[in-house]
């Protein structure tokens, strides 16, 4: 008896590795990424993340165009892509056929499997040309009075960043949306009907108010998807150091300057600074999914009910 | 002029794709009554009711053969529109449904929703009908406070308000009291006594008692036929069919 | 105050059923909208890719800059080379976290570890190719195929200690039970009776893991780096399908970027077969039966 004893403590002592393997792991990510940013840590301080100068031949850098890039592509991304997203999920939540709801949920699906670089590659020749020569010229014309919508033409930029970033993540919104939607019971929207709403009234006033923080929490995962988001950005958003109104702007963001300069990063000062770049990305995508997390969790009631 | 709140029922039958729910359906309801539903679980006491305000319509398999008629309007007609038929038709649930609202705005949503915004108009309202539900001295205080942190019977009787806020004509309840605890129960049975001057309310429930307590007709539904119906005080007494005795005596169900 | 709900109800009535009738041609119009993208981008993979789709492109190398045709053979290779030794790196430890988390784990540390492997899952995949770069790239002095894998191997951790963890837990208790009434040691019954009857579905989790890291660009940019020769060493640098349709997709060349098409098509059926097997192997052996 003994014997089956201490053969279960060690096997449970050795199994227990993996796990605590992932805990070093993200632990051991974070303090590599400081110690290998100490050079540019101690020469810029808190000043990186301020600094718009970033001069590899000076050995001058500032994180600042590309904090600019992250959050402009990816709010205009989210802008662009909750209300069509959650729409569409709606959609298929309370109007759809059953059946044809599940096929176009596996469609959204393949559309969510499509690696970002596949959709870097349909930006650079599709979707482009298209804003430099039909969406941008369009644009410019009716609203260009706004800062936005000013400025010369190329096609690659924030915008067309934001577009391909906001078809990157809005089947992300849909499915976990159509989830949430789902999760509502419908004695609710019922009861919004017994007082004499309209289907309409009933799903945006009472079911989506159910939703809400399900839908928030979906909203800030696919925020970090945006921020995290590298290839096809980088394809297509031109690659200029710049913090510029406008939307038609080439730019950069913290993903994409990583994606084109470390690896020719030269100097021990240059890579430094590169690194201390993905610290910054790897801090904000983690406070970010700790947020969703906890929101995802507050709805389903606990970690192990939420599969992805 | 003759009250509103009647309905009546001709040779109604209702299936959920092949299954027949209800067979041969006929009644009628006089306003300012209430009327209880009771019988074995799936009898279609619950599908009847919901019947009175289309509530069904949302199961895409359903189907209705015969009339149904509202205040002399046949409902399941082609031209009804059931967003007029359901304002006039509320309708409250096993389980509470509180908006994640405010108490207050859980009231006023049912104005909202049809254009009115006078705040004058909304707290009138909203008092009025918090004070008809017996829950204003409750919550008088703290109106703006979430809906959901009341107790049970407190939710059960927001709905009923929130009902009545949209001053329908008849009001429908589907075993409003089978979550509750005696003390709330009695409070909301109260209720009923009270609303009936107001109101026609159909009940189901699955409690003889509280059909025999709050009633002033009872249905007896099995297998989807009404086997009997009539004055309460008779239906418990004297009833005229075996099946009922049966029934009431708890000799089966 | 009846009048007055009445009157607000038949003066806002029409203007509500229009717009409740609008929201159902907007809402399906968001979904049909984000159909017509996918095909768009199915159309153009088809259309611009297809006609580079030949047997060299399987069997031979790139061309130099100039030379028309050529191949990815080497990068369909690399592919397969980086997603075996992810699964070296991510397999081992992933079973193996899950395993722990199902049937030795408390509570608090269960839901601690799996938070954690959440979160993971949310750290851009670039960061992973920095932090394989500085441990492996850097002390072995050069860009290799092994810095590659472990790169997309520890990506793959956290989705397979999800999802084993799940497919162990949903093993029946009796199972359980019943064996360990038969005196069997509990760590017996792990190994040989409940990590088996989940096997079908810890299987699907490792391929749907696969299937993600397969298209990943990010990590191998500065670990496998790309190499248009076959690699001999896995101390090399190595070539792999997606960087092979990045450099070509940001070059000058016309004929690149038909290569660069083409193999996104064959990267996008690599993923969605991987899928598409997992899928049906789940479907195949049902959700826990025994994997014999």
């Amino acid at each position: 008896m003994s014997r089956q004893d201490t053969s279960d403590i060690v096997f449970r002592r050795i199994l227990a590795v993996f796990p605590i393997s992932i805990l070093i792991l993200v632990a051991g990510i974070f303090f590599q990424l400081v110690s290998s940013s100490q050079l540019s840590l101690h020469k810029f301080g808190i000043g990186f993340l301020f600094s718009r100068v970033w001069d590899p031949v000076a050995e001058q850098f500032g994180a600042l165009p590309f904090i600019f890039g992250t959050c402009v592509t990816s709010l205009v991304a989210l802008l662009l892509a909750v209300p069509i997203g959650v729409g569409a999920a709606i959609y298929l939540a309370e109007y759809a056929p059953p059946k044809v709801s599940k096929a176009i949920s596996i469609l959204v699906d393949l559309l969510a499997a499509i690696p970002s670089v596949i959709y870097g590659l349909w930006g650079i020749f599709v979707l482009v040309p298209c804003m430099r020569n039909n969406i941008q010229p369009f644009l410019g014309k009716y609203l260009g009075f706004l800062p936005f919508f000013q400025g010369p033409n190329y096609g690659v930029g924030f915008l067309a960043a934001s577009i391909i970033l906001a078809i990157i993540i809005v089947p992300f919104i849909i499915s976990v949306s159509r989830e949430v939607i789902l999760a509502v019971p419908s004695v609710y929207k019922e009861s919004a009907y017994a007082l004499g709403t309209t289907r309409w009234e009933a799903i945006f006033d009472i079911v989506l108010s159910y939703g809400r923080v399900g839908i928030l929490g979906a909203v800030i995962l696919a925020l970090g998807r945006a921020i995290g988001e590298t290839m096809a950005v980088t394809m297509i958003i031109g690659n200029n150091v710049v913090i510029s109104p406008s939307l038609f702007s080439p730019g950069y963001t913290l993903a994409s300057v990583l994606a084109n300069e470390f690896a020719e990063a030269a100097t021990n000062m240059y890579l430094s600074a590169l690194i201390e770049i993905g610290l910054v990305l790897f801090l904000v995508s983690i406070i970010v999914n700790i947020l969703a997390r906890v929101l995802i969790w507050s709805v389903t009631k606990g970690p192990g009910n939420v599969v992805k | 002029m003759s009250l509103k709140g009647s309905i009546k029922v001709k040779d109604l039958n209702f299936y959920y794709g092949d299954h027949q729910a209800l067979k041969n359906v006929s009644m009628t309801v006089e306003p300012r009554q209430i009327v209880a539903m009771i019988g074995p679980s799936g009898c279609g006491k619950s599908t009847l009711i919901r019947v009175f305000n289309r509530m069904n319509d949302l199961i895409t398999s359903s189907r209705v053969e015969g009339e149904v008629l509202v205040d002399g309007v046949n409902i399941y007609d082609k031209n009804t529109d059931v967003v007029s038929l359901r304002r006039k038709v509320g309708m409250v649930f096993q389980k509470s449904t509180p908006f994640p609202k405010s108490i207050y705005d859980n009231i006023a949503y049912g104005l909202r929703i049809v254009g009115i915004k006078d705040h004058r108009i909304l707290d009138e309202t909203v008092e009025k009908s918090l004070k008809r539900a017996a829950l204003w001295d409750e919550v008088k205080d703290h109106l703006g406070k979430s809906a959901m942190s009341l107790s049970g019977g407190q939710q059960q009787r927001l709905c009923i308000a929130r009902a009545i806020a949209v001053d329908p004509e008849i009001i429908l309840m589907d075993e409003p009291c089978s979550a509750l605890d005696p003390i709330a129960t009695a409070r909301i049975e109260e209720l009923m006594g009270d609303l009936k001057d107001e109101y026609t309310i159909v009940i189901v429930t699955h409690n003889m008692q509280q059909a025999a307590r709050v009633s002033d007709k009872t249905a007896f539904l099995m297998h989807g036929q009404i086997i009997e119906f009539t004055k309460t005080t008779d239906f418990f007494t004297k009833p005229s069919n075996k099946i009922t005795e049966d029934y009431i005596t708890g000799r089966f169900g | 105050m009846k009048a007055l709900i009445h009157t607000s109800f038949e003066r806002t009535r029409l203007r509500r059923a229009i717009w409740d009738r609008a929201m159902v041609y907007i809402l399906s119009l968001c979904a049909l909208g984000i159909l017509c993208i996918l095909f768009l981008i199915i159309f153009h993979l088809f259309i611009k890719g297809v006609t580079s789709l030949n047997w060299d492109f399987f069997t031979h190398l790139p061309k130099p800059v100039g030379e028309k045709g050529g191949g990815m053979a080497n990068a369909i290779a690399g592919t397969f080379t980086l997603l075996g030794l992810a699964v070296c790196v991510g397999v081992p430890i992933g079973l193996g976290a899950g395993v722990y988390l199902s049937e030795y784990a408390d509570l608090k540390f269960a839901q601690t570890v799996r938070f954690i492997a959440d979160v993971m899952n949310g750290i851009p995949s670039i960061v992973y190719g920095i932090f394989a770069y500085i441990v492996c790239v850097l002390p072995m002095k050069g860009f290799s195929a092994l810095s590659g894998g472990f790169a997309l191997g520890i990506m793959m951790i956290p989705m397979i200690s999800r999802t084993s963890e799940q497919f162990v837990r949903m093993v029946p208790g009796q199972l359980r039970e019943a064996a360990l009434a038969l005196g069997v040691p509990k760590w017996r019954v792990t190994v040989d009776i409940v990590v088996p009857a989940a096997l079908a579905g810890i299987t699907t989790g490792i391929m749907v893991a696969l299937a993600r890291v397969a298209g990943e660009t990010a990590p191998l940019l500065f670990t496998a780096f790309g190499n248009h020769y076959w690699q001999h060493s896995l101390t090399q640098p190595i070539a792999a399908l997606p960087l092979q349709v990045f450099s070509y997709a940001i070059s000058p060349f016309d004929d690149w970027h038909r290569q660069a098409w083409a193999g996104a098509i064959v990267l996008i059926l690599m993923v969605l077969l991987i899928n598409g097997w997992a899928q049906f192997y789940v479907m195949s052996r049902g959700r826990w039966s025994a994997g014999k």
